[in-house]
């Protein structure tokens, strides 16, 4: 049975590796995988379609909440398609300082997952040493904006608050920490021998591989992809900013580390550069509570890879319909590709190695009736007799558990 | 790295003794609303643009008006904030809002009290 290539595994929804419900099926041959399927919608919360009963402006709030890490991200990807729908000019200023917050918070995202990433290898000093330095760049974003996460800087037509010099003074004084822990990151993801040895060769994925599933972000740079929003279609002030996409050969977890390190450099750069060229002038222009109509897709270089929003308005003051297409739901099947011929002990670090954000990637999953092909929709209790059923067919009843237990609790 | 260790042994701790000690909020933070009933005007941007629909503002007579506000839908993104064209709102940085009686969650600002 144990050596049996139908041996099957379900890791998730509920898994203590897991921070997030997904379920992964894992087909085993010993201690070697044959094979994952991966399952979306666990997590699904509908935010599309509730975005469509909002209006714009309350639509950035709900949209910020799409996820907690890249929550600016996500509001600033929505409020450019707007702005292009709307036709508004946008002030440089209020640009200026979207990309200020955007690499600020690139900073704590690749700090967070380096955390994570040394905590998945059980190399929890790293985890503690990053996480202590992310508080610096939390702190930041703290006092620009009023709050650590969803930060609620975006507004149609600018930005909601300024950056004044005294604080302009505190990012510099966090930077120079910052960079200087950085270096010492470089200096253990270069130079550290088990970091080495245990994540090279770990989840490779080949250039071809890249650009035939479409991976973005750290994920495809790692592999030797050049591929970058910021600089393939700059948006905000990134056009006017010179910085440099981190790129790698080695294709495996260990060259996603060395990219995601490297590129705190990188965005501690831009953002002193933004700072030091902050045009004077308003911060945000009045926008119309009614947006004509039209349609616009914007990208966003999120900390883990290209944000897709693709916004439709009718001419009120909601939209007809926004798409959002989370960069995790492009890496997700190249994790699928990684895992193949790899050991079991590696999944967590490869599923890790990607920077997943299920809720923000989650998609509805319709189920078909195998014969007609149509969609069904079943009540609460029918579904729960569905799976008592589904279960008791596969030789699992329920039924005198329950007796058991409610004799219990009757006495 | 043992340098790291040592020093943190002597450290004092990050943590604060709160209750006795609190931490002070940043400037710009957005915590529970303060509403100036004398500035209203009534013109309700406030209700439109929340997200969550937390705040309501009810006429009481000519020119008066209070706001109900309702802590356990607000999401503190002070838009409404924003969206008033007379300032009759304004986000404190109070931020120790938590209840046992859910009834105490709706605050009700009247020209009164």
């Amino acid at each position: 049975m144990h050596n049996s290539p139908d041996f099957k595994i379900p890791i998730g929804p509920q898994h203590p590796a897991l921070k997030e419900p997904e379920s992964f099926s894992v087909a085993l041959k010993g201690e070697k995988i044959l094979g994952v399927d991966i399952r979306l919608g666990y997590n699904h919360r509908g935010i599309e379609k509730a975005a469509e009963e909002r209006s714009y402006v309350q639509d950035i709030y709900l949209i910020e909440r799409v996820c907690g890490i890249c929550s600016h991200s996500h509001a600033t990807c929505f409020v450019q398609a707007v702005e292009e729908i709307a036709g508004l000019a946008v002030p440089a200023r209020a640009l200026y300082i979207r990309t200020i917050i955007g690499e600020l918070e690139r900073i704590h995202s690749h700090l967070l997952w380096l955390g994570v990433a040394g905590h998945e290898i059980g190399f929890d000093t790293l985890l503690m040493y990053s996480w202590r330095d992310r508080e610096v760049v939390m702190d930041i974003l703290a006092t620009i904006t009023g709050n650590r996460v969803n930060y609620g800087m975006n507004t149609i037509g600018g930005v909601r608050r300024d950056i004044d010099a005294p604080q302009a003074e505190a990012i510099l004084n966090a930077l120079t920490i910052l960079e200087e822990r950085t270096k010492y990151y470089i200096e253990i993801a270069t130079e550290e021998t088990t970091i080495i040895k245990r994540l090279s060769g770990v989840g490779v994925l080949s250039r071809e591989d890249v650009l035939r599933l479409d991976a973005v972000g750290p994920t495809a740079r790692a592999s030797g992809v050049k591929r970058d929003v910021r600089v393939d279609d700059p948006y905000a002030a990134y056009a006017e900013l010179s910085f440099d996409v981190i790129t790698d050969n080695h294709a495996d977890v260990y060259g996603r580390t060395v990219v995601r390190v490297k590129e705190l450099l990188e965005s501690c750069k831009i953002i002193r550069q933004a700072l030091k060229n902050l045009p004077q002038g308003p911060i945000a222009i009045r926008a119309p509570r009614k947006i004509p109509a039209g349609e616009a897709l914007s990208r966003y270089e999120a900390p883990r890879g290209e944000d897709v929003h693709y916004v439709k308005a009718n001419g009120t003051e909601k939209p007809e319909r926004v798409k959002i297409r989370a960069p995790t739901l492009a890496n997700v099947q190249a994790v699928k590709h990684m895992l193949r011929d790899r050991f079991l002990a590696d999944m967590p670090i490869v599923v890790a190695a990607i920077d997943p954000c299920f809720s923000c990637t989650d998609r509805m999953v319709a189920l078909k009736e195998q014969a007609g092909g149509r969609a069904k929709v079943i009540n609460w209790q029918a579904l729960h007799n569905f799976s008592i059923e589904w279960h008791k067919q596969r030789g699992i009843d329920f039924a005198p558990l329950n007796k058991k237990l409610k004799e219990r609790l009757a006495r | 790295m043992l340098q790291e260790v040592l020093g943190s042994i002597f450290k004092k701790p990050a943590t604060n003794l709160y209750p006795a000690q609190k931490l002070e909020m940043p400037d710009k933070f957005r915590g529970k609303l303060k509403f100036y009933p004398e500035r209203c005007i009534g013109c309700k941007m406030c209700m439109r643009d929340c997200p969550t629909g937390a705040i309501t503002i009810n006429k009481l007579g000519e020119g008066k008006f209070e706001a109900v506000i309702d802590l356990s839908k607000c999401i503190y993104c002070a838009q409404c904030v924003d969206s008033c064209p007379k300032k009759a709102l304004e986000a404190t940085k109070e931020v120790e809002l938590a209840q046992l009686d859910k009834n105490k969650l709706r605050v009700v600002y009247s020209s009164k009290g």
